[in-house]
């Protein structure tokens, strides 16, 4: 058991060192401070030992320059600890525009890893040394946290929304993926390993076993889900053309079955898109009518990271022609389609 | 304080050593089953409330015991996973909502507080006896809930796990939680009144002593807060058991408002639980030191100050569940706001003892012990309040070490400190000052080698709440293992030595300490039914120690 242990984690991303520096900065002011009041209590208590039973010590009501001095030093103390601990944060949480997107669902107790390229993983995540890797987060069930301590970074994973984070790996090696928020029975055996790869060596990793890229399965899902039936991109389209919407801020006319204000927009992210698909009266793009029909239920949360990753890359004129194996939905069929726009 | 009687009467009518022995006190006056569960006494209230409290600390610890030795291994061998997580849930719902909550505010408090305000009792005394069995019914709801199979949530209760997922005992539990909520609510309703309009005359505000301030401020927080969690717990059973969506995001709820809620209660249940010891280390602190409290004033302000921002701090436990990175910001600068009068408590008990006559009883013991661990829970709370490093701290065992270390180092060190002040107030006798003094340094060796090792088992990565965890964490986890036995023994031996004192004890007087307050000065060792002779007059601030009265009094 002692051959294991170490006293010190594995510092393995850009923003360790930065963790670790401030941890360090905290360690030696608390322990000063610790040390202060510990030497303190047992010098008094020597000192001040009672002597006599009858001596009563003259009373000490206050020193306003005293007190004054140690309310004005812990505030100091503290200012520093916040403004340095914002700013390690802000590496913490705010990820480079360039990094490379994986996307991670959390389930009772797994974890499910899709890669751009079309890798998929169970409890096991491989990154590249030295690229910025941004991990979009969700859950099929309960509230599970992708905590990775080598790398000092964790965030919890939500059902019913999209979280990230991000990390630059900086030491190859292989290193613990803990869940760490509370999840049910096997929360403890909800651990996956990172493996950080040399670029060359992921490279080959992702053209191993690949089926095909997550966006060219997501393609299929775009058919197979009837998509394309409505949202054909030409004049045919009974709603709004997803080419190249994605990040683009677009006009909404409905919210929550509220009308709007003209010219009301919102941003086509990733949280967007899942939220038009599985809710898709929540926000209504404006000139169209509510007419589609809900996917709760008839997709997963993998598959829908795939679909958002199509329609990611989904550029001008790409829209796939619609074929006949793929009907309208029902809902759509008993809409008379004549009032769209 | 030094007080003067209606009528001058001979000091050696309340002090004389034998004045317990023949009188009538609250102790002997009745002695059926009756008298004692059917009391309105908030004495024999606060006794009933002391050895129930007792059993349901015994039951926590046996589960952490459990825990603790199931930890002692990578492997899951002693318990089932599910069998583990039932057993940390429980532990956590027992120490904190049947122990730690109700334990200075409903024991001392109850005894205490009209002693030192100079009052016959409790504003409302049926409300009181209500409170109890409130808090008795909750009680045996939360175990009949453990005795039909367990819960599984944590004393969390996240959402959606608790609502949706857990196959688990979740509704029974949320009852009796909601029901021992109410005993909360009508005890800290019943303090508030009773401290603004039953302190005796001539004393005012600035006169109370500094424990009387901590538990208003702790009663205000327990009656703004906990409506809170009642409602939110009221809300999941809702949504456990008619399916109405708001907390699962299956049923268009949302779960992250679950913990906005929880917290909401949860963080000020903290201050629940120590603002009550900080009060009392200051009474047990200038007595053993035989000096006033040092900056009177701003101690009690300072307790006032953390019961306020203990309300505007909650979401520092939510950093890592993807709010927005400017409401974390502001919720960490808030939260070291809390820092600023917990350090000023601590310079002003150094400064108290200053220039003392310090003496080392048990309770001063038990004191000690609850400035260092004070000291390290709230300074390693720095560094949960700083953004940067929470991140990788949250939900490790940092954080289990973090809130022991204020928990149980520092409320239920001060829980122990305040129990062996007012023993002999509350029994008449004396406990043995070397088992005492013993079981105080057992406890705080204990204590430190418990929980210190989860602070690096914390930083290394080791997550909360696991059963089984990877073998290079074994180490730290088989010095905490070996310290809870240590830790144990310091709890388990008060169990003997306190109720052999009770029937063997040397007779106390009715001032052992040369205390200065209402509760030491002007009443009987265990005090009459009605608590005071004759209504007591204070006419000067508390802690003189050269006055007339408390100057006379020894060992």
């Amino acid at each position: 058991m002692f051959e294991e242990f170490k006293w010190f984690p594995d510092q393995a991303s850009t923003v360790a060192p930065e963790v670790d520096m401030l941890t360090l900065f905290i360690v030696v002011v608390t322990v000063l401070i610790t040390i202060m009041v510990g030497v303190l209590t047992v010098g008094f208590a020597v000192a001040f030992r009672r002597k006599s039973e009858s001596y009563v010590p003259a009373p000490w009501f206050g020193c306003v320059p005293l007190e004054i001095f140690w309310t004005l030093i812990p505030v100091l103390i503290c200012l520093v600890m916040f403004s340095w601990g914002v700013k390690v944060y802000s590496s913490i949480v705010v990820p480079p525009a360039d990094a490379l997107d994986i996307y991670a669902v959390g389930r009772q107790w797994m974890w499910k890893i899709q890669h751009p390229e079309g890798q998929r993983e169970i409890n096991a995540l491989h990154v590249p040394i030295g690229r910025p890797v941004k991990v979009t987060l969700t859950s099929e069930d309960v509230i599970h946290c992708f905590s990775i301590p080598a790398f000092r970074v964790k965030q919890d994973v939500v059902p019913g929304r999209y979280t990230s984070m991000w990390f630059q790996a900086t030491k190859a090696g292989t290193y613990n993926l803990f869940c760490s928020e509370y999840c049910g029975t096997e929360h403890s055996r909800m651990i996956g390993k990172v493996i950080v790869m040399e670029e060359a060596d992921y490279q080959k990793w992702l053209s191993e076993g690949a089926e095909s890229g997550q966006a060219l399965q997501g393609r299929k899902l775009y058919t197979k889900l009837q998509c394309v039936t409505c949202h054909t991109g030409n004049a045919e389209a009974k709603a709004p053309n997803l080419e190249g919407i994605y990040r683009k801020h677009i006009p909404v006319s409905l919210i929550d079955g509220m009308k709007v204000k003209d010219g009301t927009k919102v941003f086509a992210d990733d949280a967007y898109i899942r939220e038009s698909i599985l809710y898709p009266n929540a926000k209504v793009a404006a000139g169209w009518e509510s007419i589609m029909p809900t996917y709760q239920g008839l997709v997963t949360e993998e598959e829908l990271l795939q679909v958002i990753a199509y329609i990611k890359s989904l550029n001008q004129g790409q829209t796939p022609p619609r074929t006949e194996e793929t009907p309208t939905p029902a809902t759509i069929q008993n809409n008379p389609t004549k009032e769209v726009k | 304080m030094a007080t003067v009687s209606l009528e001058s009467r001979p000091y050696e009518k309340v002090s004389d050593h034998d004045s317990s022995h023949e009188s009538v006190n609250y102790l002997n006056h009745d002695h059926s089953i009756l008298s004692w569960l059917l009391t309105l006494d908030h004495k024999r209230i606060g006794l009933l409330y002391l050895v129930t409290i007792t059993l349901m600390f015994l039951l926590g610890g046996a589960l952490a015991g459990a825990v603790r030795l199931e930890l002692l291994t990578p492997k899951g061998d002693l318990l089932a996973a599910d069998t583990y997580n039932k057993a940390f849930t429980a532990h956590g719902i027992i120490m904190l909502f049947f122990f730690l909550i109700p334990s200075i505010p409903a024991v001392m408090g109850n005894f205490v507080l009209p002693l030192m305000i100079g009052a016959k009792d409790v504003a409302f005394p049926r409300l009181n006896l209500l409170s109890y069995y409130l808090y008795f019914a909750g009680s045996v709801i939360a175990l009949t809930a453990l005795l039909l199979g367990g819960v599984d949530t944590g004393w969390t209760f996240y959402t959606p796990f608790s609502s949706t997922y857990s196959n688990s005992y979740v509704v029974v539990m949320a009852v009796g939680l909601f029901v021992v909520g109410f005993s909360s609510i009508l005890t800290g309703l019943n303090f508030v009144v009773t401290v603004h309009r039953m302190r005796c005359p001539g004393l005012t505000w600035f006169r109370l002593p500094l424990f009387i301030w901590a538990i208003y401020a702790t009663s205000v927080v327990q009656l703004l807060g906990t409506p809170v969690i009642a409602v939110t717990l009221g809300l999941l059973g809702v949504e456990r058991t008619l399916g109405v969506g708001i907390f699962d995001p299956r049923l268009g709820g949302d779960p992250i408002l679950f913990q906005h809620l929880f917290w909401f209660y949860s963080h000020p249940a903290v201050y629940i639980m120590i603002l009550p010891s900080l009060g009392l280390i200051s009474e047990v602190i200038s007595t053993f030191s035989k000096k006033t409290v040092f900056g009177y004033h701003i101690i009690a302000f300072s307790s006032i100050a953390i019961a306020v921002f203990g309300f505007i701090v909650w979401a520092h436990h939510m950093f890592t569940t993807g709010i927005s990175p400017y409401a974390a910001m502001v919720f960490s600068l808030l939260t070291f706001s809390v820092a600023i009068p917990s350090g000023i408590k601590v310079f002003s008990w150094l400064a108290t003892m200053y220039g003392g006559s310090i003496s080392f009883d048990t309770p001063m013991i038990y004191a000690f012990g609850f400035l260092g661990l004070f000291t390290i829970g709230g300074l390693t709370g720095l560094f949960l309040s700083t953004l940067g490093t929470d991140i990788h701290l949250h939900d490790t065992y940092f954080i289990v070490a973090h809130f022991h270390y204020i928990m149980v180092g520092g409320a239920i060190m001060g829980y122990m400190a305040g129990v062996h002040f007012w023993w002999p107030k509350i029994t008449g006798r004396l406990y043995s000052e070397f088992w005492g003094k013993l079981s105080a340094g057992i406890t705080f060796i204990g204590f430190n080698f418990t929980f210190f090792p989860q602070f690096i088992l914390g930083y290394l990565g080791m997550p909360r709440r696991y059963y089984e965890y990877p073998d290079e964490f074994q180490v730290l986890n088989v010095f905490s293992t070996a310290g809870a036995s240590i830790l144990a023994i310091g709890y388990l031996m008060p169990m003997f030595y306190m109720p052999l004192s009770f029937f063997f004890g040397e007779k106390a007087n009715s001032n052992p300490y040369g205390a200065t307050t209402l509760d030491w000065t002007d009443t009987t060792s265990p005090p009459s039914p009605h608590n005071f002779e004759k209504t007591p007059v204070v006419t000067e601030e508390p802690y003189n120690f050269h006055g007339k009265e408390a100057a006379v009094v020894s060992h």
